[in-house]
């Protein structure tokens, strides 16, 4: 066993009251299940899963009922076995609060698996192994959702697998009880996850407030030489993938470049179980845990099926699921508020909070900007929000990217030290958006301008084309033959002329 | 002072020759300025500008022919990217050329369609496909909702759809606070 007490620490980052300790008295909860289960098409970054079922359709759990649609994608499983319903736009968990395409399904209560095919992953070829993973539908459950099989596959040499257990944000616990509760699945993965990698050893990144988890972890490692523990103290946001890195390794990712090129990679813990699940048990991604606070009676985590409302689990936490109530998505600082508790649980959804509307209305008057440079303190990444809050405002977005506006990760540490109490990271959302539809704009422009382009000279070489042939006929007949031809063709004309006129008539008399 | 004379003879030669040289081999070829005006066109091609397309219309401008606010897709922003480029005064746009709309795409109804083939021979970015006497059919991502199809149409079967907000598409919108709850706050 390996427990490494240096760190490097990194510039800013706050400690906040974690609030973590209510939703962990109690262990991980499976409610009963639900009438019907809602499943977003898109629950992952890249495209939208297609759709594999008809509707009516009777599926067993784990079924594919959409898959991937191209290599940055993930599918979709049934987190139990019953009728596909409906697949129709619904509110989905997402800031906009637009609706969007989801497969309803209605469960049978059997809840019968399908086939399951565990994978015997020390028999077959890795790369095997990996494009198995391509159809699970595992995707990064730390909140980013990235497709798991991207970052298994990648062209640089792996040597270090970093675990992030740190689970930085106030009042989220889900990656903590997995821990505690699954500790041996949790570290069976790791060795599954090396081996993929083809990483020689596993360092495990957890913040110094979950002691239970460390002891559970820690015990089971105590004889492997590949896995160490690595516990970093609790400041936000020590779980974002760079800065933890630099936590545990010392090593600064320069900007634009992934961990791959220094030879690690990053998985969250949930994420790992994840795979463990699929490789040793057949079992897709059909489930997470959730953590569950705020202002219900009992916080508590659950592990549910994705795709179960969220109204259902706050009901079950002794909260008030009604329409005017404040739910955040996510934690404190990086969450969204939720367009309604009628959204279904998703894969990244770690974590929902029944919150006072206090918390998420910012009631302080907000107060011209002092440049007291509290938040350049206070930024991880060592960026100037000053400035770039001066130039998101005033809509000078070249400026902003210019001061490494894309550099920003949203922690929210700017606001929350800002005293003119400034929604800093709002502004920050809005210049990366417009930026990136700008972006996008362009490259359609780029488009339509190539083809534009090239119709021109299409029409061009055609002209040309119909020139050459006009003047090479009239080089091969003579005058009198010309004449000839002329003279039928205008008599053809006339005749042509005749006839629709006729048919004119006709008609407007029909 | 022969030498001095010398001197600058030579080196009058040699700069003239370093310059001829150069002005030679790094020749521009076209006008650097219409390029730079057209990437700032939102290259609709659709001649709202009274110029067959985002180059001529670039070129025009180039010429000092046109002015900078004919191009209502490229909108007030447009205009003013035009104006710093050409180092002008911003002003509003012209609407002789039409009025802003919100960024649409053409949809044919293909039970209506008779198959013509106009509409093909219209559409700037070929974003038609269909055949004579054959149902055509919009290539939605090359649309540029330029319009050019809708006059040709003999049986007004193409109608333009706005593209609507999905999440896909949706942007962070810019932070609005409340003034009311501002001014009660800041006066306690």
């Amino acid at each position: 066993m390996n427990i490494i007490d240096t760190i490097f620490k990194f510039n800013g980052g706050i400690k906040a009251d974690t609030k973590k300790s209510v939703s962990t008295v109690r262990p991980i909860k499976k409610i009963k299940m639900p009438k019907q289960l809602i499943l977003p098409l898109r629950q992952h970054v890249g495209k939208v899963a297609k759709l594999k079922v008809n509707i009516g359709e009777k599926v067993l759990k784990g079924q594919l009922l959409a898959e991937a649609d191209g290599n940055v994608s993930a599918a979709i499983h049934a987190p139990t076995s019953g009728t596909v319903a409906s697949l129709e736009k619904q509110l989905i968990p997402h800031p906009s609060g637009l609706p969007d395409y989801c497969v309803t399904l209605i469960p049978d209560g059997k809840d019968t698996w399908v086939e399951k095919k565990p994978i015997n992953w020390k028999k077959i070829d890795r790369k095997e192994t990996i494009k198995k993973i391509s159809e699970s539908g595992i995707v990064g459950l730390g909140g980013a959702t990235f497709p798991t099989h991207l970052k298994l596959n990648n062209n640089n040499e792996v040597k270090t697998l970093i675990v992030n257990a740190a689970e930085c944000e106030p009042y989220i616990t889900c990656d903590d009880m997995l821990m505690r509760e699954k500790s041996a699945e949790l570290i069976e993965g790791i060795r599954l996850a090396l081996h993929l990698l083809g990483a020689q050893n596993a360092i495990i990144g957890i913040e110094d407030n979950k002691p239970e988890a460390i002891e559970k972890l820690a015990l089971l490692i105590k004889n492997d030489a590949n896995i160490s523990i690595k516990i970093v103290p609790t400041i936000y946001p020590s779980g974002d993938a760079k800065r933890l890195i630099y936590l545990i390794t010392g090593i600064q990712i320069a900007k634009g470049k992934r961990s791959t090129e220094y030879g690690m990679q990053m998985f969250n813990v949930a994420t790992i179980i994840a795979l463990y699940k699929f490789i040793h048990c057949g079992e897709p991604s059909i489930t997470r845990i959730i953590t569950i606070t705020g202002k219900v009676r009992t916080p508590n985590n659950y592990e549910v099926l994705f795709g179960t409302p969220l109204s259902d689990l706050i009901i079950d936490a002794g909260g008030k699921a009604s329409q005017n109530g404040s739910f955040i998505m996510g934690g404190p600082m990086m969450g969204y508020k939720l367009p309604s508790v009628n959204v279904p649980v998703t894969k990244a959804m770690n974590c929902v909070i029944d919150a006072e509307p206090e918390m998420i209305e910012n009631n302080n008057p907000v107060l011209p900007c002092i440049r007291c440079a509290k938040c350049a303190e206070a930024c991880p990444v060592n960026l100037q929000p000053q400035e770039l809050f001066w130039f998101s405002q005033s809509n000078q977005f070249e400026k902003a990217e210019n001061y490494n506006l894309f550099d920003c990760i949203e922690c929210g540490c700017c606001s929350y030290v800002c005293p003119s109490n400034i929604p800093l990271v709002q502004y920050y959302r809005y210049a990366k958006s417009e930026i990136i539809s700008d972006r996008y704009a362009k490259e359609e422009a780029d488009i339509a301008r190539e083809r534009n382009d090239f119709r021109l000279e299409r029409l061009q070489r055609e002209k040309e084309e119909r020139a050459k042939k006009i003047a090479e006929r009239k080089a091969n007949t003579s005058s009198d033959e010309k004449s000839k031809v002329i003279d039928e063709k205008r008599k053809a004309i006339t005749e042509a002329l005749e006839r629709v006129k006729q048919e004119g008539v006709s008609e407007k008399n029909d | 002072m022969l030498t001095s004379v010398l001197v600058v003879l030579f080196l009058a030669l040699l700069i003239g020759s370093i310059l001829g040289f150069s002005s030679i081999k790094f020749k521009v070829d076209g006008d650097p300025i219409i390029d730079k005006i057209d990437s700032i066109l939102p290259q609709t091609q659709c001649g709202q500008c009274s110029y067959p397309g985002c180059k001529p219309y670039a070129t025009a401008i180039a010429k000092g022919e046109a002015d900078i606010n004919q191009c209502p897709p490229g909108g007030e922003d447009g205009v003013r990217k035009l104006a710093e480029l050409m180092g002008v005064e911003y002003k509003p746009l012209n609407e002789e050329h039409g009025a802003i709309k919100p960024k649409s795409i053409a949809i044919i109804d293909e039970d209506t369609c008779i198959g013509c083939t106009l509409c093909i021979q219209a559409c700037p970015v070929d974003a038609i496909l269909g055949s004579a006497k054959h149902m055509h059919t919009i290539i939605e991502k090359e649309c540029t909702g330029c319009e050019l199809c809708l006059p040709p149409c003999p049986v007004d079967c193409i109608d333009m759809i706005a593209i609507q907000e999905n999440t896909e598409n949706w942007k962070w919108k810019y932070p609005v606070f409340n003034i009311k709850n501002q001014k009660q706050r800041v006066s306690h």
